[in-house]
């Protein structure tokens, strides 16, 4: 057997690809269905000289990974639905004060404590609108454990590049499938560090304002460049400012670094699209069912194909608008009552050929969910 | 040197009122820090929300003003990460004991060295003068009209309670010995909490009967008395200053050191 070759949960490849990344500092809070990543972490992080500490809620958690990051460490916490809610405002934070953090959702049923065991992607649109005021976020999803690392590696290194916090946002079946992971190399997948400032000591730093290529280059706290963080809107200084001059320029400045990037930022993974007819769309555990019946359908000579997003913000309009524009019909597959349907329907010319593959019953969605949807459209079903 | 060293000047006038007690706490610290001798780089401040969590910005160390009630939660992700930074973080009374609470409580449980100093005022200033969990029994707030009807926190008693290996109280009207402690709470290893009776008179004052800022002072000089003096058998109102608890208990990141020893040394 390959050496590095491992049989894990999702939740055990998040890790891996966590410390692989050079994970330092890990904040949480016990939940079901992501606490096994809390549990390795206390176990591992020490083993290096990183740092874990479970707080005293979810909300702490989210704030002392803010304060380890700005000390120039590389800093996670995870959680699943009722936590995610919690540690909304502090994501705001991590927003506002453009401070690098990634944050693992395992989703499970909600609204409210909902279904804790079971899955669900019912926290789409909380990723992208659970913190307050305008702004924009990443976030990565993945349907398998090998997806799972390299999604996770992707998180740390656009949380550095674009100085932003990165939502991971996992489902309660890929966390919890054992399968194999091929454990990459130290350097077969590139890891972005930390971009600190060249300004010396004595000279005049900058935090908030951006070099020409709109990178904001850090500095640590504790390090010879004392500045100002706050929530409020701010100046270069770091200080407090309502000059609608310079709340305008921030505002566009956290929107447009992200926004402005969505193709780079963009991770997708295309199945049999090129003479495909109809087109699957699925992300997380629901992208294992699609493939599974584009499989099954192509081995019948079915022109099926899928397109399996792992970036689902900025939400990728250009690359759905022209996959979509030759295909008859596209099914967004998805564990919800249509978050992705809603975008995918944005993002296309003719929004009426759009339809939804669903389930909601805390059951894992079934390739028989998806054929019912399908043979409908092919005008096979009543 | 000189205290305008430790301000950054390019960022005055500050946001208070004229004669609000956070001046003097701001003044205070400063002064401890210089008599300690503490270099400006190692120094983290770390706040909350509110008028005195607005100190931040004005203090030329790395500040951090947060969210509301979390600035524990913040300092511990800080000092955690860089155990040799010395972290100060000012909350007022409604960020530390009512939002905040839960985080003051375990911050102190766990005896992390970090100096939380409650700018403490008995009201919420940044949003008008509502009651905050310091607010006296019958005194009068934006939201309390008819006089508040909740009891108040006695902040010594609960950071004793939940294990703070520090604990003092002063007054904006005793500067001196409010230096002193500061600077022996910010010398303390663990977790100290100095509570300091700092007016409000523009909405606690106001609203109390209090017209001035000098009347609130001397109020803080009638009306407090160092710990254990006799005066208190006779007004057993009178409220106590001066340094409550000052024990060695394990401290959570040398705590936390141990553990990397042990973990590395596993195979
Ligand atoms: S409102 Fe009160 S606490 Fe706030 S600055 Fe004015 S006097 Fe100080």
């Amino acid at each position: 057997m390959k050496k590095n070759l491992l049989f894990v949960q999702g939740n055990e490849a998040c890790v891996e690809a966590a410390l692989y990344a050079g994970l330092e500092f890990f904040a949480g809070y016990p939940i079901t269905p992501s606490t096994e990543i809390a549990e390795l972490l206390s176990y591992r992080l020490p083993k290096k000289g990183g740092k874990f500490i479970q707080m005293e809620d979810e909300i702490s958690s989210m704030c002392a990974i803010i304060g380890a990051s700005l000390t120039g460490k590389k800093v996670m916490t995870a959680t699943s639905g009722p936590g995610f809610s919690l540690k909304q405002e502090a994501i705001g934070f991590a927003v506002m004060t453009e401070t690098p953090c990634v944050i693992v959702n395992v989703q499970r049923g909600g609204p409210s404590t909902g279904l804790p065991t079971s899955v669900s992607q019912g926290d789409i649109m909380q990723a992208r609108w659970g913190t307050h005021g305008e702004h924009a976020i990443i976030t990565l999803t993945a349907s398998n454990n090998q997806d799972v690392f390299a999604m996770t590696v992707e998180a740390f290194n656009l949380s550095e590049t674009f100085r932003s916090p990165v939502i991971l946002l996992f489902d309660e079946v890929v966390a919890h499938t054992r399968e194999r992971l091929i454990m990459p190399e130290p350097g077969e997948i590139s890891v972005v560090k930390r971009l600190r400032t060249s300004v010396k000591e004595g000279t005049d730093y900058h935090p908030y304002l951006p070099r020409e290529d709109g990178r904001l280059p850090m500095s640590d706290f504790g390090g010879v460049h004392r500045y100002n963080v706050t929530g409020l809107m701010h100046d270069m200084w770091g200080f407090p400012s309502d000059n609608p001059k310079i709340v305008y320029g921030l505002m566009h400045h956290l929107v447009d670094k992200i926004e402005g990037h969505t193709k780079e930022i963009t991770r997708i993974k295309e199945f049999f699209i090129e003479d495909a007819e109809y087109l699957l769309i699925s992300y997380g555990s629901s992208a294992r069912t699609a493939l599974h019946v584009v499989e099954n359908r192509r081995a019948r000579g079915e022109k099926v194909g899928l397109l399996e997003i792992q970036t689902l913000w900025p939400f990728p309009a250009d690359t759905v608008r022209k996959r979509c524009a030759s295909v008859n019909c596209v099914i967004v597959v998805e564990m919800n009552m249509g978050q992705i349907l809603h975008e995918v329907k944005k993002a296309v010319d003719d929004p009426d050929k759009v339809f939804l593959a669903n389930q909601i019953n805390g059951s894992f969605i079934t390739p028989t969910d998806i054929l019912n949807i399908l043979r409908i459209i092919q005008g096979k079903g009543s | 040197m000189p205290v305008r060293d430790y301000i950054r000047e390019r960022f005055f006038p500050h946001i208070w009122c004229p004669g609000c007690g956070h001046g003097t706490v701001m003044g205070s610290m400063i002064r401890a820090i210089e008599n300690l001798g503490i270099k400006k780089s190692d120094i983290v401040v770390v706040s909350g929300i509110g008028c005195s969590s607005r100190i931040c910005g004005y203090l030329d160390f790395h500040t951090l003003h947060t969210i509301h009630g979390r600035a524990l939660a913040f300092a511990t992700g800080v000092k955690l990460s860089r155990p040799e930074l010395t972290l100060i973080a000012p909350m007022g009374d409604g960020d530390a004991f009512a939002i905040g609470g839960n985080h003051l409580i375990h911050a102190a449980r766990r005896n992390i060295d970090i100096t939380a100093i409650i700018m403490n005022n008995s009201i919420y200033g940044m949003t008008g003068g509502q009651y905050s969990p310091l607010t006296g029994y019958g005194d009068f707030a934006t939201t309390a009209p008819y006089g508040n009807i909740d009891r108040s926190f006695d902040v010594v008693k609960l950071a004793m309670g939940a294990g703070a290996s520090f604990v003092a109280r002063t007054t904006t009207y005793h500067v001196r010995s409010m230096i002193k402690i500061l600077e022996k709470a910010i010398t303390h290893k663990g977790f100290s909490v100095v509570d300091i009776l700092s007016q409000c008179p523009t909405y606690f004052g106001r609203k109390n009967k209090l017209e001035s800022a000098v009347d609130m002072l001397k109020y803080y000089k009638t009306h407090t008395i160092p710990i254990g003096s006799k005066e208190k058998e006779k007004n057993p109102d009178l409220i106590e200053r001066g340094i409550f608890v000052q024990e060695k208990y394990p401290e959570y990141c040398a705590e936390y050191d141990k553990i990397i020893e042990k973990a590395s040394k596993e195979r």
